[in-house]
């Protein structure tokens, strides 16, 4: 297969980025998409054998779609054209013979550009830090099965365990919002019984991170929802806004004491 | 020479850890706050261990390679962890957890090790259950099991086909805990080159950092490397792109001991290979062979129409398949452990029998378990496996026979430890894949996140304060000692070298050849002639990239080419002691299979007479013959058997 590549390149945060343009010639259908632009950093480097030359930057690791590593923006969509699909998931198989395929990093402004393709997603992690976890430490617990959970309920907060921290739902927002992502860990732990304990502490923590990180707010398009490679529901967001205003009516002021959520 | 003293404690084998604890030293909370831990890698063990100690109360400094902990590559692992529960009354225990992961690894993995191992496994499900990690449940609110290769109770936990995952985000959230909580600082993109050792002691790392390219230097009392392993040497493998080998094989360099390079496992159900382009393989989890039926065409004929496209495999009758794992291992079946069902899939491809275009390929089939139990059954079991079967390969599993074949997946091999999990340097430790010690020369399905969690949040909280407990009055290290310029000089020297060569060939394109030396001469079987070929031709290679390797780029802004020829000019001296490692170990054991030493049916022939041990190696320079060292593994508590999944 021949595909025109028109690919963004930045040097680094600071500069001016601009959209460099590449042929690519006998790519294989079952050829993943990550691997197309292997084969074209190679031959970067192999044409341009005695010019200085840089290689495009793109995260990658797993290459199975379940790391949450790469994080492509394709002809307008977090991940390209297929549903449900990591970009390391995604084959040439899927494009048209003589395509021209665009290439861009995640634009939000919470995600800036560290260079090329890759982008800096540790707000992410500072909203788990803020309390996406249950304040339990090593030892001391009770058995496993001396906390039984519904299998209704296991299997939900399973679907919101899911999330690869991709960050496909705060590129796919016009908001830049990360209340699918958000919503995904609170939504989690507001199911089982093991969260319940710190759930409002947990959501208006997260929740106050996420703004003071500079993302957008949540306008109901969905977008999110239909471009998660994991399929991970709205419905989380749903359950979130309602922990949100429970927690906001009920919540006791509890004393800072350097432990607990928050 | 260097002693190896493996510090395993006096002792029926069930006290032994238990007296371990009761004996050790301990650092009181206000000493604890004074001393520095160092963790590169935040995998399983990585992040278990730093977030233990950090709750324990001791200053963290954790170095991860990606852009978040949670990328780390314990994340892939789907199946499922072991522990035993015995929840299922099945007849399990911690003794028969142990039995089965010793005999499983053949034999070569310490008793003491592995029976704490066993011990802990079951606080392990405790504490992941408390941080709120999903595992399947039964519709009474109890936590499900399932089977694994090399046992014969369900002992498996599991969160869909995601396990790792959940355990893996499940010990992130621990660490975040204590990030937001300030006992733990987290440096992200960064990646270790080399430890540092001051007074013969491990006190500080340096690392590159991967966005501005500058070289940054981190002091502590001890360093733990939970770096994963080095699978990646075989360019394809199920190992993410970025795992590697280099922080292992620096510590090496600095006098760490690697224990059994070349005992590699290399897992049987993997998506095949498909063409020259690709970068990695895919897995699909052990856990397939519980409801899914190994077999290839019964005649070379059929085999051959097949690998034509002219027959379609559901188009062959019963009587025309061979169910080869059913067929020779009656009372395991399909579920025989991982070395035996690679080894059965090549020799069955070997003699013309396999599929796909390539014939190498074996078929694994739902179509006898959907029948019995129903679509929507195996859908839940396995739906995001089979989906990412049809995403890859483009053809339909609940229709058509899964192909596999084997491909390589985990390292047995690692750095040395003793009890204590520290490597023959004082105060570096190494705990999960990244070291040697649990799996002896094949690992059993389930047991690396069951090991990984085991040394993060169970034994190296314990044994790191026996280390640290006459160190409290050492002060902090100032990274301006002379060992941090040294060490810091030599990185240097080695990435300009790596840049001005200025040659003709990528990075990629030796690394694929080494892959391709590796991948024939020390793969699946070995022998004698093909393992001294290899020797010769890395050596070969290695002088060929240091010649005529391409490093295109800026050494001072995110380099790709950069970080993987840092890693490659490791892996081509690790490649050459896994293939020393494998020519000297004249015996075939677990996943190191040496074609001169099988029985007559083709199983794997032992040598315990003059191979029970640990083969240990210490680095003497570049380009220098390596030692070997000997830890003789004495079994105490169970009788040494021929292994046997027949009856």
């Amino acid at each position: 297969m021949k595909f025109t590549l028109k690919i963004w390149r930045q040097e680094n945060a600071k500069a001016q980025g601009r959209f460099e343009t590449y042929q690519l010639d006998n790519i294989s259908a079952d050829c993943s998409f990550l691997e197309m632009l292997d084969i074209l950093n190679e031959k970067l480097v192999n044409d341009n054998i005695s010019l200085p030359v840089d290689t495009i930057t793109f995260d990658h690791d797993c290459r199975e779609g379940i790391c949450g590593m790469c994080s492509l923006y394709i002809n307008g969509r977090p991940h390209g054209p297929e549903q449900g699909t990591t970009v390391c998931q995604l084959h040439m198989r899927r494009f048209n013979d003589g395509d021209t395929i665009t290439i861009e990093p995640w634009r939000a402004k919470a995600f800036p550009v560290i260079k090329d393709l890759m982008v800096d997603r540790n707000a992410f992690d500072k909203i788990i830090q803020a309390g996406g976890f249950v304040s339990v430490s090593t030892g001391g617990v009770p058995d496993a099965n001396a906390i039984p959970v519904r299998k209704e309920d296991a299997d939900l907060a399973m679907d919101a365990a899911a999330c690869i921290g991709c960050g496909a739902c705060v590129a796919a927002c016009k908001n830049a919002s990360a209340m699918l992502f958000v919503s995904a860990k609170v939504s989690q732990f507001a199911l089982l019984p093991q969260g319940k304990i710190e759930a409002k502490e947990r959501v208006q923590a997260m929740v106050a991170k996420m703004d003071e990180l500079g993302f957008g707010n949540c306008t109901n398009t969905y977008a999110c929802e239909a471009e998660c490679p994991k399929n991970i529901s709205v419905e989380n967001i749903a359950r979130m806004n309602r922990e949100f205003f429970f927690s906001k009516l009920t919540l006791a002021k509890r004393e800072s004491n350097g432990g607990g959520v928050g | 020479m260097t002693q190896l003293n493996s510090k395993i404690p006096q002792g029926p084998l069930a006290e032994k850890w238990t007296s371990y604890k009761t004996h050790q030293k301990l650092v009181n909370p206000a000493n604890k706050r004074k001393l520095d831990i160092i963790v590169v890698g935040t995998g399983l063990a990585g992040a278990a261990a730093a977030a233990s100690f950090g709750e324990m109360g001791f200053n963290v400094k954790v170095l991860c390679i990606s852009d978040s902990p949670r990328r780390a590559h314990s994340i892939a692992a789907q199946g499922g962890i072991n522990a035993a529960k015995n929840y299922p009354n099945d007849g399990d225990s911690v003794y028969r957890l142990f039995y089965d992961t010793i005999k499983g690894g053949d034999y070569r993995a310490r008793e003491a090790n592995v029976y704490r191992l066993a011990e802990v496994a079951n606080s392990i499900i405790d504490q992941c259950v408390a941080q709120g990690v999903p595992f399947a449940r039964e519709y009474s609110g109890y936590l499900d099991n399932r089977s694994f290769g090399g046992a014969q109770v369900s002992r498996t936990f599991y969160a869909r086909g995601q396990t790792g995952q959940q355990l893996l985000l499940g010990a992130y959230s621990a660490l975040s805990k204590e990030i937001g909580r300030g006992h733990v600082e987290l440096f992200h993109r960064r990646e270790m080159l080399d430890v540092v050792i001051i007074d013969g002691r491990a006190r500080g790392v340096i690392a590159r950092n991967l966005v501005t390219g500058e070289l940054e230097r981190y002091a502590a009392h001890a360093v733990v490397l939970a770096t994963g392993g080095y699978g990646n040497v075989y360019f394809l493998s199920t190992n993410a792109m970025n795992s590697n080998g280099s922080a292992a094989w620096r510590a090496h360099r600095k006098g760490a001991m690697f224990a059994n390079p070349a005992f590699v496992q290399i897992h049987p159900t993997c998506i095949p290979v498909h063409g020259d382009y690709q970068s990695k393989l895919t897995l699909m989890s052990e856990s397939l062979r519980n409801d899914g039926r190994i077999w290839v065409p019964k005649k070379k004929e059929d085999a051959e129409k097949i690998r034509k496209g002219q027959l379609k495999p559901t188009q062959l009758g019963e009587e025309d398949r061979d169910y080869y794992l059913e067929r020779r291992y009656p009372a395991f079946g399909n579920l025989v452990p991982r070395d035996v069902a690679s080894r059965a899939a090549k020799e069955r491809c070997d003699a013309g029998f396999g599929v796909g275009t390539t014939g190498l390929a074996v078929y694994l089939d739902f179509a006898d378990a959907i029948k019995r139990l129903g679509k929507h059954v195996i859908e839940a079991r396995y739906g995001n496996l089979f989906q990412m079967y049809e995403k890859i390969v483009d053809d339909n599993p609940y229709e058509m026979p899964m192909m596999i074949y084997p491909a390589v997946h985990y390292t047995m091999g690692g750095l040395w430890v003793d009890y204590e999990l520290q490597t023959t340097i004082p105060g570096l430790f190494a705990a999960g894949e990244a070291n040697f010690s649990d799996h002896g020369a094949n690992r059993l399905g389930a047991s690396a996140l069951m090991q990984g969690l085991a040394d993060g949040y169970f034994v190296l909280p314990y044994t790191i304060q026996n280390y640290l407990g006459d160190q409290i009055s050492v002060a902090r290290f100032k990274t301006t000692a002379p060992e941090f310029d040294e060490a810091e000089k030599n990185i240097r020297g080695q990435i300009d070298r790596l840049m001005g060569i200025n040659g003709k060939r990528s990075v990629d394109s030796f690394h694929r050849q080494l892959g391709h030396i590796m991948w024939d001469m020390v793969g699946m079987g070995r022998n004698a002639e093909g393992l001294k070929k290899a020797v010769t031709a890395i050596q070969e290679l290695r002088k060929e990239f240091w010649k005529d390797v391409k490093v295109t780029g800026k050494k001072d802004n995110v380099n790709n080419e950069l970080e993987k020829a840092l890693r490659l000019m490791d892996f081509l001296e690790l490649g050459e002691l896994m293939a020393r490692d494998a020519l000297h170990r004249e015996e075939s054991c677990g996943g190191h299979f040496r074609e001169e030493h099988q029985t007559q049916d083709g199983e794997a022939k032992r040598n315990d007479d003059d191979f029970k041990y640990v083969g240990v190696w210490e680095y003497k320079g570049e380009n220098q013959e390596p030692t070997m060292h000997v830890e003789p593994l004495n079994y105490e508590f169970i009788e040494v058997k021929t292994r046997n999944y027949k009856e």
